[in-house]
C-alpha cells in the first residue's frame, strides 16, 4: 500500500489489503465505527440550540458545560467511582485468577462459572437485583458525607468488573511458565519475593488491560448505577440521560465529547507506560 | 577420583509414589564430591522426579536424603545447598541479564559491590561478558542456556542439578555444549548432577553414570563399564546398540564357559567362566562393531573365529540391508537361522562400503572376550 512508488505488479495470494473489495470494507467499517463520535464531537461546536442544522462554531456551549455545576459534580463522581472501583476490582480480580490458577478446591468448577455469570447476566437484572440489595439486605444510608455516599454504586460496579478483571488475568497467567517459580525459589526466593519479583511482572500486561476494562466499564455503566444512584450521586451517564430526556442540546455533546477524549488520552497514556514492558514479558518464552 | 572423595549426596532408600504410580522405587545411590554424574533413562524413568527430590520440590515417600550428611528431605528448596538449571532455562523475562544472574545474590541479601562483583565473574565464566545489560528475548537458546548456568554457578552450590540441559539445543550446539560444560565442571570444580535420556550426552559428559527403568536403579558404573560390561539386558540394549541371543550354558569352567542358542548354529565360546548359572536361561550380547565381517565363498571352508576353538562364534549368513553413515556402515546380516544380527564396519577408507553389497554371502564371528553375559 505504498503511495509514492506505484506498483503495478498484480497483488500476490495474501496481500488482501491490495484487493479493491476489501479496501472498500476496510473504508465501510471505519466510516460506521467512527462517523457517530465525529459527528456528535463535530455537533457540540454548532451554535445552535437545536442540534440538527450546522449554524457556526461556537465554544460557548463547553463554557456551559463547565458552568454547570450538577454536571461537573456528575462528571468528578464518576470518576472516583470508577477509579475507586478499579482499583478494588483490579486486587479482588488478580486474587481471585490467581486463586483459580493455583489452587484445587472442591466445588471450584462451580466457581468459576459462578464468576462469569456477571458478565452473562442481563445488566438489568443486576441493576434490579442490586437495588433490591441496597433497599432490603443492607440499607446503604444516604446522607453519608461524599464520597462515602458513593459506596453502593462503587460495590456494585466492583461486583460486575471484577469479573471481567479476573478472566483477563486468568488467561495471562495460563502462560506462566511454572519453572520460574521453581528457578526462583530454588535461588533462595521466599514465596512473598516469587509473587512481587516473578509473578507480578508477569502479570502486569493483564493488570492494566484488566484495569483499564474496568475504568471503561465503570465510567460508562448506565442501567446499573441507575438503579443504584440517589439524587446526591448522579453519575455522569445518568446525568446525560436526564439532561437528554428535556432536549439534546449541543451541551451534552459537549460533556460527552471531553468525556471522549479524556478515556481516549487515558487510554493512549496507559499503552504508552506499558507498551516497553509488555514487549519484554511477551518476549522470553 | 580418588579413594578419598568425599561423598556429598546420598539417596537412602528413597521411595516416591504419585497416588498408585511409584516413580521412583527404593533408589539407594551415593555421590561423591566432584563428580560429574549423570542419571540416565528413558523419558517417565523416574530420573527428573529423583533430581526433584534433591532440589526439594518433590518430598520423598519413604526415605531420606542427605546433603553433606544432613537430612535435608524436608527442607525446602529455598534452603538447600544445590541450585538447578531447568530443562526450559526459566531464565526471568523481564530481568535484564545481570538481574537474572544476581537475583539469587539479592534475595540472600548480599550487598551490593559484592553483588555485582560476583556476577560479573560468573559471567564471565560462562564467556558472557558484557551481556549484563541485555533482555533475555535478545539472546540466543544457547545464551539463555549459558545465563541459566551463571545464575545457578553465582551462589557457588554444593551440587549443580541439571535437568536435560541440552535438548533445546541444536545438534552442532549440544556437542559445542557437551565439552564446554565438562570443562566449566572442571573450573569450578562443583559436583555436576545431570538428568538425560540421551546415552551420548551421558556418556561423553559424565564421569559416572545411573541407569534407571521404571522407577528402578538398573546400574551404576563409569561410562565405559556401562558399555562393556552392561548388568542386564535393559542397559545393554538402552546404551548403544547390541544383539542379544538367548540361550543355555554347556559349558562352565573357571577360565571358559560355552553357551548354546538356538539363533546361532554354531556355540558361543566365552573366554572367562560365568558363576552359577548352569542350564539356567541367560542371554549374551555381542556389540555390532565388536563383529566381524568376512566375504564367504561356495564350498569354502568354515574359518575359525579369533580366540575360539574352531566351530565356535561365527555363522554363516547374508546381507540385508546396509546403512552407509559415512563413517561407518551397519550392515544386516540374516543368518542361516533366520536370526538378523546387526554389524558395524568403520570406513577406514575411501572404498571400503564397496566391499561388500547387498545380498552378499559373509561370514560373521566375534572374538571370545566380545560377548557379555546377562542374568537378567
Amino acid at each position: 500500500m505504498s503511495g509514492t512508488i506505484r506498483d503495478k505488479t498484480p497483488p500476490g495470494p495474501l496481500e488482501y489489503l491490495r484487493r479493491w473489495p476489501i479496501r472498500t470494507w476496510l473504508v465501510l467499517v471505519t466510516v460506521y465505527l467512527y462517523a457517530p463520535m465525529l459527528t456528535l464531537m463535530v455537533f457540540s461546536f454548532n451554535d445552535s440550540k437545536r442540534n440538527i442544522v450546522w449554524r457556526g462554531f461556537t465554544l460557548k456551549y463547553y463554557v456551559a458545560a463547565f458552568q454547570d455545576s450538577d454536571l461537573i459534580t456528575a462528571f468528578g463522581n464518576s470518576l472516583t467511582i470508577a477509579a475507586v472501583s478499579t482499583v478494588a476490582s483490579v486486587i479482588l480480580g488478580a486474587l481471585t485468577a490467581m486463586l483459580l490458577w493455583r489452587f484445587r478446591f472442591p466445588g471450584k468448577a462451580a466457581f468459576e462459572g459462578a464468576l462469569s455469570l456477571p458478565i452473562v447476566v442481563p445488566e438489568i437484572c443486576m441493576g434490579v437485583a442490586m437495588l433490591v440489595f441496597f433497599t432490603q439486605i443492607v440499607p446503604w444510608p444516604t446522607s453519608l458525607p461524599w464520597p462515602l455516599n458513593l459506596g453502593s454504586i462503587i460495590i456494585s460496579h466492583i461486583s460486575f468488573s471484577f469479573s471481567f478483571v479476573a478472566i483477563v488475568i486468568r488467561a495471562r497467567l495460563a502462560s506462566f511458565n511454572r519453572e520460574l517459580e521453581e528457578a526462583a525459589k530454588d535461588l533462595g526466593a521466599s514465596e512473598w519475593r516469587i509473587f512481587r519479583d516473578i509473578l507480578v511482572p508477569h502479570m502486569t500486561p493483564g493488570l492494566v488491560a484488566g484495569g483499564l476494562l474496568a475504568f471503561t466499564l465503570s465510567l460508562d455503566d448506565f442501567v446499573i448505577t441507575f438503579f443504584t444512584s440517589g439524587p446526591d450521586t448522579t453519575t455522569f451517564p445518568v446525568k446525560v440521560y436526564s439532561m437528554v430526556r428535556f432536549s439534546v442540546t449541543p451541551e451534552v455533546n459537549a460533556a460527552s465529547t471531553i468525556l471522549i477524549v479524556i478515556t481516549v488520552a487515558l487510554t493512549f497514556l496507559a499503552l504508552r507506560l506499558q507498551g516497553s514492558e509488555v514487549r519484554d514479558t511477551v518476549g522470553g518464552h | 577420583m580418588t579413594g578419598a572423595a568425599k561423598t556429598i549426596i546420598r539417596f537412602e532408600n528413597v521411595t516416591k509414589r504419585f497416588g498408585k504410580m511409584v516413580a521412583v522405587d527404593d533408589v539407594s545411590l551415593s555421590i561423591e564430591e566432584g563428580e560429574f554424574f549423570a542419571l540416565l533413562g528413558p523419558s517417565g524413568c523416574g530420573k527428573t522426579t529423583l533430581l526433584r527430590m534433591l532440589a526439594g520440590f518433590e518430598t520423598p515417600t519413604e526415605g531420606r536424603i542427605l546433603i553433606d550428611g544432613e537430612d535435608v528431605s524436608r527442607i525446602p528448596p529455598n534452603r538447600r545447598p544445590v541450585n538447578m538449571v531447568f530443562q526450559s532455562y526459566a531464565v526471568f523475562p523481564h530481568m535484564s541479564v545481570a538481574d537474572n544472574v544476581g537475583y539469587g545474590l539479592l534475595v540472600d541479601g548480599v550487598a551490593k559491590a559484592e553483588r555485582d562483583r560476583r556476577v560479573e565473574e560468573a559471567l564471565s565464566l560462562v564467556k558472557l561478558e558484557g551481556f549484563g545489560g541485555r533482555k533475555p528475548d535478545q539472546m540466543s537458546g544457547g545464551q539463555r542456556q549459558r545465563v541459566a548456568l551463571a545464575r545457578a554457578l553465582v551462589k557457588r552450590p554444593r551440587v549443580l542439578l541439571l535437568d536435560e540441559p541440552l535438548s533445546a539445543l541444536d545438534a552442532k550446539l549440544r556437542e559445542a555444549m557437551r565439552s564446554e560444560l565438562t570443562q566449566l565442571q572442571d573450573k569450578v570444580g562443583i559436583t555436576f548432577l545431570i538428568v538425560t535420556h540421551d546415552q551420548d550426552e551421558a556418556l561423553a559428559m559424565a564421569s559416572r553414570c545411573a541407569v534407571m527403568n521404571r522407577g528402578l536403579l538398573q546400574q551404576v558404573a563409569t561410562p565405559s563399564d556401562l558399555y562393556e560390561y552392561p548388568n542386564s539386558r535393559f542397559v545393554a540394549d538402552f546404551i548403544g546398540q547390541v544383539n542379544l541371543f538367548e540361550g543355555k550354558l554347556t559349558v562352565d569352567e573357571h577360565d571358559h564357559a560355552v553357551v548354546a542358542s538356538p539363533d546361532l548354529a554354531a556355540p558361543i565360546f566365552l573366554d572367562h567362566g560365568v558363576t552359577g548359572a548352569h542350564g539356567t536361561d541367560l542371554w549374551v550380547a555381542i556389540r555390532p562393531e565388536k563383529i566381524a565381517l568376512q566375504k564367504r565363498g561356495d564350498g569354502q571352508a568354515t574359518p575359525a573365529s579369533e580366540g575360539a576353538p574352531a566351530g565356535h562364534n561365527i555363522a554363516a549368513g547374508v546381507i540385508r540391508h546396509i546403512s552407509y553413515l559415512g563413517s561407518e556402515s551397519v550392515y544386516e546380516v540374516e543368518l542361516e537361522t533366520g536370526r538378523k544380527v546387526r554389524a558395524l564396519r568403520s570406513n577406514l577408507t575411501r572404498r571400503d562400503q564397496e566391499d561388500l553389497t547387498w545380498d552378499e554371502p559373509v561370514w560373521v564371528s566375534w572374538h571370545a572376550w566380545s560377548p557379555a553375559v546377562l542374568l537378567s
